[in-house]
């Protein structure tokens, strides 16, 4: 049962091992999948839907789905990328994402996935403009819920590699929340040095003292869109 | 043969994206040689003289006085470009929105400014309401919102470049859309 197999993704043969993810085996082989829950080292969550391709004629998150000898995938088309948009675009209008003010941008990854996927048309969604405080409690990390996009990230590392779990989910739905488990980030047992600080892919969780300090020009995304690495495996 | 016809407009904006027309350099030249300015801060025309090919708002609208010149614009111009994230999604002024949703907000927010902030001299004792100034809107919106927009130039502000490389490509009619790496909405 261990023997490798192959499936093709937009036409292209890839090669997969049994239990690997339509992602993984992607990954290997130096095609990009677009993701925003999903980390590298943590496992899965499969909630974001940014990774959703097509596959033996249904729509499935890439990041969870197991590879299937034979299967015929189809990831980066005009119809796959406009949906992943759409979400995108959503996560956009359900926080305050005032690029020009955030610490994160250019090292973001949402937005960095929004360039990938060309968000530059005026849009019609409502702005839900959320009012959630600060929490500046701790002596070293700040926590800007507005730009928190519940991609699980945080909760999954503070869980499963720092063993403390200090962020969870609060409430259903639309008002579904990450929160801290305690009266504030101070009185957790947060640490800078936590895994679950460095994974947040938005600037949500937030190091103080480090403001702007990479020059525009030098930050993660300013050369090469999300996901280039990936796809320089191949090349 | 006339040449194309532009008006540009600064509203909720900080004027930025105007300086950044700057940034296109000595391409600037080559670009004025192919249309003509007409309402604009560059030409300071305050009403349009005609019918213009291509109309560029910097700034999303803060004021009464903001939407009806964007209003304007968009009845006299063919394309209507929302320069830079003032105009695309509000902005820096748009970080009023998150706190408006208090009650009262505006209000409050006047009283901070005029009546009760620490910093304060202010002996008349009211909120300034001289019928000269534009009333201002409950919160910022992004143009979008008020009129049909036709291109999105990203960027706070955006850079020459992209600015340079839209307007050539809408002026040869080539234009289809932005080079994804040069998108930057910062
Ligand atoms: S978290 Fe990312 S998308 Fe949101 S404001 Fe910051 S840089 Fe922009
Ligand atoms: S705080 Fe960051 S890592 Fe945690 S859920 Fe929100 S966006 Fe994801
Ligand atoms: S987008 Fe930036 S540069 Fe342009 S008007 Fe707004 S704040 Fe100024
Ligand atoms: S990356 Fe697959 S669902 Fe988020």
């Amino acid at each position: 049962m261990t023997d490798a197999f192959t499936f093709r993704i937009d036409g292209v043969d890839v090669l997969a091992r049994p239990g690997q993810t339509i992602m993984e085996a992607a990954d290997a082989a130096g095609i990009y999948i677009p993701r925003l829950c999903d980390h590298e080292g943590l496992r899965h969550q499969g909630g974001c839907r940014v990774c959703t391709v097509r596959a033996g004629g249904r729509s499935v998150a890439a990041c969870t789905q197991p590879a299937e000898p034979g299967l015929d995938v189809e990831n980066d088309t005009p119809a796959r990328n406009r949906i992943r948009r759409d979400l995108v675009e959503m996560l956009f209008h359900e926080g305050n994402h005032l690029c020009p003010i955030c610490e994160k941008s250019g090292n973001c990854e949402l937005q960095a996935m929004a360039y990938r996927l060309e968000m530059t048309q005026p849009t019609r969604f409502p702005w839900l403009e959320p009012c959630r405080a600060l929490d500046a409690s701790h002596p070293d990390i700040a926590l800007d819920t507005n730009r928190c996009i519940s991609c699980g990230r945080c909760i999954r590392a503070s869980q499963d590699i720092d063993g403390k779990g200090v962020f969870g989910y609060v409430g259903r739905g639309i008002h579904r929340r990450v929160a801290v488990n305690g009266p504030d980030l101070a009185h957790t047992g947060a640490a800078v040095t936590d895994a679950a600080m460095a994974v947040c892919p938005v600037g949500c969780i937030i190091r103080k003292g480090e403001g702007f300090s990479t020059p525009i020009g030098e930050r993660a995304f300013d050369h090469g869109l999300i996901g280039h690495e990936i796809e320089e495996k191949r090349k | 043969m006339t040449r194309p016809r532009v008006a540009t407009v600064s509203l909720a904006g900080c004027f930025g994206c105007h300086m950044a027309f700057l940034d296109m350099d000595e391409r600037l030249v080559t670009l004025m040689a192919r249309v003509e300015f007409d309402r604009s801060p560059l030409t300071d025309l305050k009403t349009f003289t005609r019918r213009c090919d291509i109309g560029i708002i910097e700034g999303g609208c803060c004021n009464e006085e903001n939407v009806h010149t964007l209003i304007e614009f968009r009845r006299n111009c063919d394309v209507l470009i929302a320069l830079g994230q003032c105009a695309i999604m509000g902005g820096l002024p748009a970080m009023r929105n998150a706190i408006m949703h208090a009650d009262d907000p505006l209000r409050e927010c006047l009283e901070e400014a005029y009546l009760t902030g620490p910093y304060l001299r202010n002996l008349t004792r009211h909120v300034p309401n001289d019928p000269a100034l534009p009333l201002i809107l409950d919160k910022v919106y992004p143009c979008s919102d008020i009129v049909d927009i036709d291109i999105q130039i990203p960027g706070c502000a955006p850079s020459g470049d992209i600015i340079f490389d839209t307007l050539t490509a809408l002026l040869d009619g080539t234009f289809h859309g932005f080079d994804r790496a040069r998108l930057r909405f910062d």
